[in-house]
């Protein structure tokens, strides 16, 4: 049968690189794995045990939820006020649309670097503009308590065009008739948007939801790249998840202890899609 | 008719309204291209300038961009990502099509197994993949080589699956007529099928280029000599090295970003209908 002949490549290719490496994933999570030793003994749990004890870790993990509960909320909310303002002008929507876009085509290392510059605290333009206005000078990147917030602003400007777009999508796949109805009832716009809007554009806030807690939840390289050689630092204090992960087994060879800390990071992850796939199941009827 | 054809609710002039709504819009496009703005004024500042504090430069020039030449492989790195990029693109849009051909228009015992099998690969991240990954890559000999960067990314899950979609909205008449004249297997997916499922081709080609040309997790795990660098990569050593060199950074930045700026404004209406038929579809 030719479907056979065809599936071939494909299934190797998931059963070798995707499904067995998740598998292998697991059980090296269960020695001591280090890549530069032929020795690898037997662990248990005790990986596990080692990280729930560990307050970097503890550290990271809080910093990725926070990452997610500061950028997600956000990106919604920006990325709908202005879906919702391109919708209401006549002219140049194309331009601005992709305007806002450009960010989210463009290299995330490089433009990492761009706002690290535009932090900067002595000379960046942040700064000057704020001496400029009269308002007091910030240290951004180099304050424990400023720099996770300056990497979520990172990571909402570069997502808002992505949000624009899908809300975008959704907002013209409601049928204008709802509105005409609400017009002839004499609705004000906000009971309009809050009645109307809102409920019909569930599966798209559903989606956008998800999505942007999975991306993250796997924030990495605006971490590694905006922080002092890329330790997740001041003190730790952006350090993320996956950023804990790729130090444990790139730079200290724990292959072992660090494949615990994906399988805590899998195990996230698949909560969340299961209470996507809750959410998503009770349909929208248009 | 015209009166009810007419939604609008606001009781405030309209001409007001839509003077605030543009104005919004301007300031929201001035904070999304100021930073390209200023890493593009910042890398043709001679060096004396950068600290000044001025916004542009009073004496622009391009020698920042010759010295990253200079310092670092960058032609290379280009180089690395066109191969890597292309190639992966060419094979996940291949495949994926492939797959989504037979799983949408094949009946076969398995075949619902099958689909879920490759869907549910989707719920595992890449974070966990990535050590077996290098300890296959580096028993295997693939560190720092051209398909040691590729291999994870020739195939995915999601794209098989977008297409599976498209190629269920092609009729099966259509199939069965062209396999009456004689139209070999291969020849209904790749002469037939194919054509006829471009837009959702080209959005996923679009999105995989982009995602492997700026790919940062994998490459910077999987290369360890300087000239098997993809440019994000390369660039995210270079910077760390270069100190406070901000001219030389925001040179290396602005190169690794205008190539991209340029085909995104040549192609960004394509471009930004793709991702939103993907996005609502996936």
């Amino acid at each position: 049968m030719w479907a056979y002949i065809f599936l071939i490549l494909p299934l190797f290719f998931f059963i070798a690189i995707r499904f067995a490496p998740t598998l292998f994933a697991m059980s090296v999570s269960l020695f001591r794995w280090d890549i530069l030793s032929a020795n690898k003994p037997w662990l248990g749990l005790k990986n596990y045990e080692t990280l729930f004890a560990d307050p970097v870790f503890w550290n990271s993990l809080t910093n990725t939820l926070l990452y997610v509960a500061f950028s997600v909320p956000a990106q919604l909310v920006i990325g709908l006020a202005f879906a919702l303002l391109l919708q209401a002008v006549a002219h140049w929507k194309g331009f601005f649309r992709a305007l806002y876009f450009i960010p989210f085509v463009t290299s995330t290392v490089a433009i990492s670097w761009v706002w690290r510059w535009m932090y900067e605290p002595t000379f960046g333009p942040l700064n000057k503009l704020l001496a400029l206005v009269g308002l007091p000078e910030q240290k951004y990147l180099a304050s424990p308590d400023q720099a996770l917030p300056s990497i979520v602003i990172v990571l909402v400007w570069q997502a808002l065009g992505f949000y624009v777009i899908i809300f975008l999508a959704g907002l013209e796949a409601i049928p204008t008739d709802f509105y005409e109805a609400a017009k002839i009832d004499g609705a004000r716009s906000w009971d309009v948007f809050r009645h109307i809007t809102l409920p019909l554009l569930n599966p798209t806030i559903v989606f956008l939801t998800v999505i942007g807690t999975i991306t993250a939840i796997q924030v990495f390289t605006q971490v590694l790249n905006m922080s002092f050689q890329g330790m997740g630092g001041p003190l730790n204090s952006t350090k993320s998840l996956v950023l804990f992960i790729y130090q444990q087994a790139f730079k200290s060879f724990k292959m072992g202890y660090a494949s615990a800390g994906t399988v805590v990071l899998f195990a996230l992850i698949l909560v969340i899609t299961v209470i996507q796939l809750k959410v998503t199941t009770r349909r929208v009827e248009y | 008719m015209t009166t009810l054809k007419r939604v609008q609710f606001q009781t405030t002039p309209r001409w007001f309204s839509q003077a605030v709504i543009y104005f919004v819009l301007l300031v929201g496009g001035i904070a999304m291209v100021t930073p390209f703005i200023w890493m593009i004024a910042t890398s043709l500042k001679p060096a004396a300038e950068v600290f000044l504090g001025k916004f542009l430069p009073d004496a622009p020039t391009l020698d920042n961009y010759l010295t990253v030449f200079r310092k670092v492989p960058f032609a290379r790195w280009y180089l690395n990502s066109v191969i890597v990029a292309s190639l992966v693109t060419l094979s996940v849009a291949f495949f994926d099509s492939l797959t989504g051909f037979v799983l949408a228009k094949y009946e076969f015992p398995g075949k619902n197994l099958i689909f879920v099998f490759i869907l549910s690969t989707l719920m595992v991240p890449t974070e966990m993949l990535i050590i077996p990954w290098f300890i296959l890559s580096n028993s295997l000999n693939w560190v720092d080589t051209y398909w040691g960067i590729m291999f994870p990314g020739v195939m995915t899950a999601f794209g098989a699956f977008l297409m599976k979609q498209f190629m269920e909205g092609l009729p099966s008449e259509l199939l069965d007529a062209a396999r009456i004249d004689g139209v070999s297997e291969f020849g209904l997916f790749w002469r037939i099928a194919l054509p006829l499922v471009k837009p959702a081709l080209a959005a996923l080609c679009i999105f995989t280029f982009l995602g492997n040309w700026n790919a940062f997790l994998w490459p910077v795990i999987i290369t360890e000599r300087m000239d098997m660098r993809t440019v994000p990569v390369g660039l995210a050593f270079f910077s760390g090295e270069a100190g406070s060199a901000w001219e030389l950074i925001m040179a290396g930045a602005s190169m690794a970003t205008i190539p991209v700026l340029i085909v995104f404004l040549f192609f960004q209406r394509q471009i930004i209908k793709g991702i939103a038929l993907t996005g609502l579809k996936g």
